[in-house]
This record gives C-alpha cells, structure tokens and sequence, in this order.
C-alpha cells in the first residue's frame, strides 16, 4: 500500500506508506457484493491476515444526517454529495486510515466510486466528483462486480420483495414508474461506472454468476497482493491510473 | 426604463458579500447597509452564514469524539454551504433581489486553508457558488479583534480559536495564531479575487457612508421594487 492519495494528500494523513492493504469491492445491490466480502474477508483471515470491513453510510458522524435527509428527501444535490462525501471522509480517516497504517487489510464495501456515480448522474460534473473525492486513497485493487440489470432486479425483489426507491432512483423524476426509473437509474449509473473502470483502472469480475464462480475469480485477483498461491495460478496485478489535475475552477478560477 | 444588465454570474440579481475576521464589524455593516437598500426601495434579501442545525449538531458529535478532521469539518461547512446556496441565495438571486451575504465561500477559502486544505482543492468544492458582484473584506488586525471580543464578554468558541489544530493548550493564545493564520489567508485571496477593503477602525458611520457610495454605480441601473411592478 503506497498511501497515496488521487489529488493533493490532505492535512493529517500520514506521510509514511501504510502497510495494510485497501481492497475495494464494487457494485450495484443485488451484484453480490455483501456475499464477496464475507466470503473474501473469510478467506483472508484464514489466509492469516487481519481484515477491517468497511462500508458506506456506516461512519458515527453524520449517519443520523444522511437517513434523516433521506427520509425528508429535502436536501439538493450538491449538498447531498457533500455530506456522503463527508462521511466517507470520517470512514476514510478514522478508521481506514489507522488501519491500514497498522497493517491491516480494509476490505471496503463500495468506495468513492459509488458515491461519485451517484452524483454525477444527479447532476454533478465528472471533474467535480473527481476532484472532491481527490483526498481518496488509491486502493490496491477495485474489484467491480458487474450484473446485468436483470438479474439485479430479480435478486432484488428475491430479497426485499420490492424495489428499494434511492436503488431505482426515484428521487430523480426519470419514470414515476418504479420498475422502469430502475432499469433507467441503472443505466445511467452503469455508464458512470464504465467511465470510472477506466479512468480508475477496475477490475471487473462477471457477476451475473453463483457466488462461489465469482468469488473464484476474486481470490485470483487478490492473491497476487497477498504472494498467496491459489490452484489456478496467480491474477493479473492491479493497474493504478494516474488522474491529471489539470482544471481550474469554474466560478473562482 | 433600461434593462437590468446581467452580471458575470449571469442572475438578474445582485451578489453583496462580506467577508472578515470575527469582531471586524462586518455584520454590523451588512444589517446597516440591507436597511438602507430596503429604505431605498429594493428588493433585498439578507442572508448570513452560521451554522445551521444540522451543521451544529455533527460538530458538536464530532467534537466531543475528537473525530473531525480539516477534511470533515470543510466538508461539513461546504454541505451546510450548499443547502443555505440552494434555498436561501440562489432563489433570491434568481428573482432579481439584492442579496446581501454576511459571510460567503472565502470565509471557506480563508478557513479551510488556515487549517491546512488544499485551497484549489476548496475552490473546486465550491465552485458551484458563483463570483459576487461586490465583496467587501473587513481587516482588521487580530489583536483587535480579540479586545473587542473581551470588551463585549463574548466566549472565545473553540473551532474558531482553532484548538482543533494544537497551536497552544491557552484559549486566547490559539485564537490569536489561527486569527493570524486566517488574516493572512483573507489578505491572499482580497488581492487574487479583487476584494474591496475596508479599514475597519473607523467609527461604523464613516465605514458605511463608505460603503453606500461604493456602490453606488452597481445600484445605478438596478430596478427598484417599484420599478419592477410599474414595469409589469
């Protein structure tokens, strides 16, 4: 782990490398994520090594603010994006972070990367995203567990019985229907996640599978970090992509 | 009667923004100032930037956790930030008022880099809030400042005496390090984003007969309430 960040490194990160290891696991619900870091985190620890799971909307700081902005659906959304970004800040710093330095594997349920498609498809340009989450750490792996729409709808209503609105993207007015807002909310986000997968070099990993396939292909991206040997042979290493800074602001430049 | 010109953020209205330490006597000027525009028939809107009720309560949580860093407290203003633009300057803006900010983004600018941030990092958070037609900085030195924050038996708040950064264990001795700090970073950005200054020892009278005549040639075309209900 370099402990590097994507833009300018912000106050009070350490300047030493960090010794643990940030592995990110993406995708929309219903991709298996959850089922993966379990799985992974099982597996890792078997392995020897010490796993700190973290996922969005968990940190202690402005949880509370984020469901009660929910359930008002009040808030613009800039100001939204700004507190998720927030609150990935809190994760980030306070419990990544000293993780990592004490050489522990995080394993992130989602990263800037959701929190930054789920801006730019409300509105938010794709600088802007990137910029804001520039005090982001690069991971050592972003795994994008790729889905077919299909088959995210039929795992959602397989589990929760119906479709979750901030999921389908109600809130943007795409379709008062919720079965069609899904499917175009999903598109939309999958064209962001494309964009990303290159600009943050993902791995992708067919989804659309059984969990024990999928989680196949996971330890083979992972070993290579690891020196872990598995029975096919060790994946290909993860690829970080630099991110130019090069824009200036818009009203302040 | 001649068509309002559009300023550079393309709104019908105006942006009036102050901007200054704590204790430089801006919000005394900016109430005064609103009164005046009011008397004078515009359509003002005033509007300051405190924290709001959200804001408070998580650095209030965080405080108390030791948990805010620069990053989260920037980001917690810049989010605070962006609620008060979206509901209470754009709007506003949007329908032809005057708006009169005590306080805007640079107090951001100011604060977030006295803590330590990127200032092009905070620029681009914010740069979704347009550039005000007029900013009017209040310096003041800080030992100024702080006298008259004694004089006035006001507490010293914690956050803005920066105790958050570790400058000194002494309440008074911070405050007068990160005011420092944050003087300087004000004094940076008057010259980069052309700031009008005012010299804030004056007796508050001659500061706004200042201020009224400054803005004087910004006002000259701009319609009045009436104005625009003759106007149709």
């Amino acid at each position: 782990m370099t402990g590097r960040t994507y833009g300018t490194r912000p106050p009070g990160m350490p300047h030493e490398p960090l010794r643990g290891r940030l592995i990110v696991i993406e995708g929309a619900d219903g991709s298996g994520r959850t089922t993966e870091v379990a799985l992974l985190k099982e597996w890792l620890e078997v392995e020897g090594h010490a796993v700190v799971d973290t996922g969005l909307r968990r940190s202690d700081l402005v949880s509370n603010e984020i469901d009660r902005a929910k359930q008002g659906h009040t808030l613009g959304a800039t100001t939204l994006a700004l507190l998720y970004s927030a609150d990935f800040a809190d994760q980030l710093e306070n419990k990544m972070v000293p993780a990592l330095a004490a050489g522990s594997t995080v394993l992130a349920d989602r990263y800037i990367y959701t929190l930054m498609a789920r801006a730019i498809v409300r509105g938010a340009s794709r600088e802007w995203a990137r910029e804001l989450y520039g005090f982001a750490l690069r991971p050592d792996l972003v795994v994008f567990l790729d889905a077919r729409p299909e088959i995210l709808l039929h795992r959602a209503i397989a589990r929760y019985g119906s479709l979750d609105y901030w999921e389908s993207g109600m809130d943007l007015c795409l379709s008062r229907d919720l079965f069609e807002s899904f499917f175009l909310y999903q598109a939309l986000l999958s064209k962001e996640f494309d964009w990303m997968g290159k600009q943050y070099g993902f791995e992708r990993v067919d989804a659309n599978r059984e969990p024990q396939p999928v989680h196949a292909d996971v330890q083979r991206l992972v070993a290579p970090l690891y020196r872990i040997t598995t029975p096919t042979g060790p994946g290909a290493p993860p690829r970080p992509l630099p991110v130019s800074r090069d824009r200036r602001p818009a009203a302040f430049g | 009667m001649p068509e309002t010109p559009r300023a550079s953020h393309g709104f019908p209205g105006r942006l009036l923004v102050f901007e200054g330490l704590d204790g430089s006597g801006k919000s005394t000027q900016a109430a005064l100032l609103g009164k005046w525009l009011s008397a004078r028939g515009y359509r003002v809107f005033f509007t300051e930037w405190n924290s709001s009720e959200l804001v408070a309560n998580v650095i209030r949580r965080g405080k108390k956790k030791g948990l805010l860093t620069p990053t989260t407290f920037s980001l917690l203003h810049a989010t605070d930030f962006a609620d008060r633009f979206d509901r209470q300057i754009l709007p506003p803006l949007r329908a032809g008022y005057l708006v009169v900010c005590d306080r805007y983004a640079y107090t951001a600018f100011a604060r977030d880099a006295a803590r330590g941030c990127d200032p092009d990092w905070v620029r681009t958070i914010y740069s979704f809030a347009p550039r005000p037609d007029r900013t009017f900085y209040f310096r003041v030195g800080v030992s100024v400042t702080l006298r008259r924050k004694i004089a006035s038996r006001l507490k010293i708040n914690y956050y803005e005496a920066g105790m958050d950064l570790g400058l000194s264990d002494d309440l008074e001795e911070s405050y007068t390090k990160f005011q420092t700090r944050l003087k300087r970073e004000y004094d940076r950005i008057a010259e980069t984003d052309r700031f009008t200054i005012v010299d804030s020892t004056r007796p508050v009278e001659a500061i706004q007969a200042e201020l009224r005549s400054n803005l004087a040639p910004l006002l000259e075309n701009f319609p009045t309430g009436a104005d625009l209900l003759h106007d149709g």
